[in-house]
């Protein structure tokens, strides 16, 4: 409902009201992203200055994707999959704006986007996890009067509030799951990044987080999916793209593409 | 009205409309750096509170120990060296400790912006947040703790019979300056130290040459007349001198070192941000 009004007031604010009214709300065009990389990994300064006096540095180009053109509607759930290094990943990354394109173009409206990434990445176990609400979401751009205001909706999600007060590192690993699931999904999303299943917690939770991205979607959020089980893709997603060696070797119905995808991968 | 503000530069650091990412029209990287920052300002402020928290939740002596840490280096050192530098000298603890806590503050913070940003490494590579706010939230904490320090500073001051003087009202302006030289430093060291983790290790034995070459345990007039005008050279000496006069001299900090100071400070703050904005979109593709 927040969310949905904050969408309004922006629109106020700006000359420029089309910009959420585009049907397209995720669109790369001729995106290639490009990886520089050390032959070897050297992370010592003293050894790199002493290769580089001898000459031996050699810097690898690895193009992680290659000219990749895609557009994701308003309220698609768009899975991507493909192979480990295929570029699945990255390319969710230039879409949350954590890499910017060697070349080409990403348009994402509706930022910032939410990624559901790395949950609970920027913990800290010796803040409670009271405080540890407020350092997360704050990592993810809200105010702390946003998370004033949603704080008593993040504890009862997560079924926490007996021990919000203990210090992080009490808790199971279950628990710290999800209160960051919890916490990144507080907020109704325009765009949601998924990175692999949501292994959350026990069966009952992951029931619940499901129904929340399920509820996310009826109510137009736009989902972009990565996964290399094409199971998961099949149940939900309404478009899938395959990626291979940093391209798209096929977009579209799922059925076809997960098909392609596992001819593929049961002749090599 | 501020906040309206808040909410246009804002909508410029997404590069034109809001709500809208466009990787083909964000403005010049030093600027959107800056937008950014202003737009997790919440972060900012959580990050020092963390900070601040878990040092004194980890100490059992909690705030004391802020207190304590500076008070037993300073007991030492003028156990050793007010017999050694007798008579040059009058109030060798407060001299001394003045200038050990405004250096402690700079080495603590540039270190730590290295070591905060590997530690924010994980997220960054996932999810968009400016990066410079690892190498700022370090400086708003050693601001914290400085201000802190200053207590048991005064303390000292009174007790050794020194006198306190309305001086010490100047010492904002040599601690912000200080902050600014940390933070440009800071962040010329974390574009280097993110890919290259050895040169937190190298930068403290630079640090500890630096001490030893900076007047904050020894006076000047210990060094050979032909040496001074070399201090000139040395930022460090500025920023020591222009915290310790307020405090040990009860005068304001020499303009002319004062002016070297911010000279310094605003050099060093300005490369710092541009380098650091300028590679910080690379940074999540270095880890």
């Amino acid at each position: 409902m927040e969310a949905v009004s904050r969408v309004e007031l922006e629109i106020g604010e700006t000359t420029h009201p089309r910009a959420a009214a585009d049907a397209d709300v995720v669109r790369m065009s001729g995106v290639s992203f490009r990886y520089r990389r050390q032959s070897e990994r050297l992370t010592s300064l003293k050894e790199y200055a002493i290769r580089r006096l001898q000459g031996r540095v050699q810097v690898r180009e690895v193009w992680a994707l290659r000219d990749i053109d895609l557009s994701v509607r308003r309220g698609e759930v768009f899975g991507i999959i493909g192979r480990n290094g295929a570029g699945k990943s990255t390319l969710l990354r230039l879409v949350a704006g954590v890499l910017r394109p060697t070349s080409g173009r990403v348009v994402v409206h509706g930022w910032p986007v939410t990624p559901l990434l790395e949950i609970g990445a920027g913990f800290h176990h010796d803040l409670t996890g009271r405080e540890n609400v407020y350092l997360n979401a704050t990592l993810l751009g809200h105010s702390k009067h946003e998370v004033d205001a949603r704080y008593e909706s993040i504890v009862d999600f997560a079924e926490l509030a007996e021990v919000m007060d203990e210090p992080l590192r009490t808790y199971s690993s279950g628990m710290t799951a999800r209160l960051g699931f919890s916490v990144a999904t507080a907020w109704e999303p325009n765009v949601l990044l998924v990175d692999e299943v949501l292994a959350v917690g026990d069966e009952a939770f992951r029931k619940k987080c499901e129904a929340r991205i399920e509820e996310f979607r009826r109510r137009s959020a736009t989902v972009l999916l990565v996964s290399h089980q094409s199971s998961q893709l099949l149940a939900i997603s309404s478009r899938v793209a395959w990626v291979d060696e940093g391209r798209i070797r096929a977009i579209g119905d799922p059925q076809d593409v997960v098909t392609q995808y596992t001819e593929a991968a049961d002749g090599r | 009205m501020l906040f309206q503000r808040v909410l246009r530069l804002d909508s410029l650091a997404l590069g034109g409309d809001a709500g809208v990412y466009d990787s083909s029209r964000l403005p010049p990287a030093f600027l959107r750096e800056l937008y950014e920052l202003v737009r997790y300002r919440d972060l900012l402020i959580q990050l020092i509170s963390r900070d601040v928290r878990t040092r004194y939740k980890r100490s059992v002596l909690g705030v004391a120990w802020t207190m304590l840490n500076p008070l037993l280096m300073m007991a030492v050192l003028t156990l050793v060296f007010s017999q050694l530098f007798r008579g040059d000298i009058r109030h060798y603890a407060v001299y001394l400790l003045s200038a050990q806590l405004i250096w402690t503050f700079f080495a603590q913070t540039t270190t730590q912006a290295m070591s905060n940003l590997a530690w924010g490494g994980a997220l960054i590579t996932k999810i968009y947040l400016p990066r410079s706010v690892f190498a700022v939230s370090q400086v708003g904490t050693g601001l914290v703790n400085l201000v802190l320090a200053l207590v048991p500073l005064f303390l000292i001051t009174l007790l050794t019979g020194a006198s306190l003087t309305w001086a010490v009202l100047w010492l904002p302006v040599p601690m912000l300056l200080t902050a600014c030289f940390a933070l440009g430093v800071g962040l010329l060291l974390s574009t280097v130290a993110i890919s290259f983790p050895d040169v937190i290790d190298m930068y403290q034995i630079l640090l500890t040459a630096w001490y030893f070459l900076t007047p904050i345990i020894y006076p000047i007039s210990a060094l050979p007349e032909s040496a001074r005008w070399l201090m000139n050279l040395n930022p460090a000496y500025h920023f020591v001198e222009a915290f310790r006069a307020p405090v040990y001299a009860g005068t304001g900090p020499d303009p002319g070192g004062l002016l070297v100071a911010a000279t310094a400070a605003v050099l060093a703050l300005a490369a710092g941000w541009f380098v650091f904005a300028s590679v910080a979109d690379e940074i999540p593709a270095r880890i």
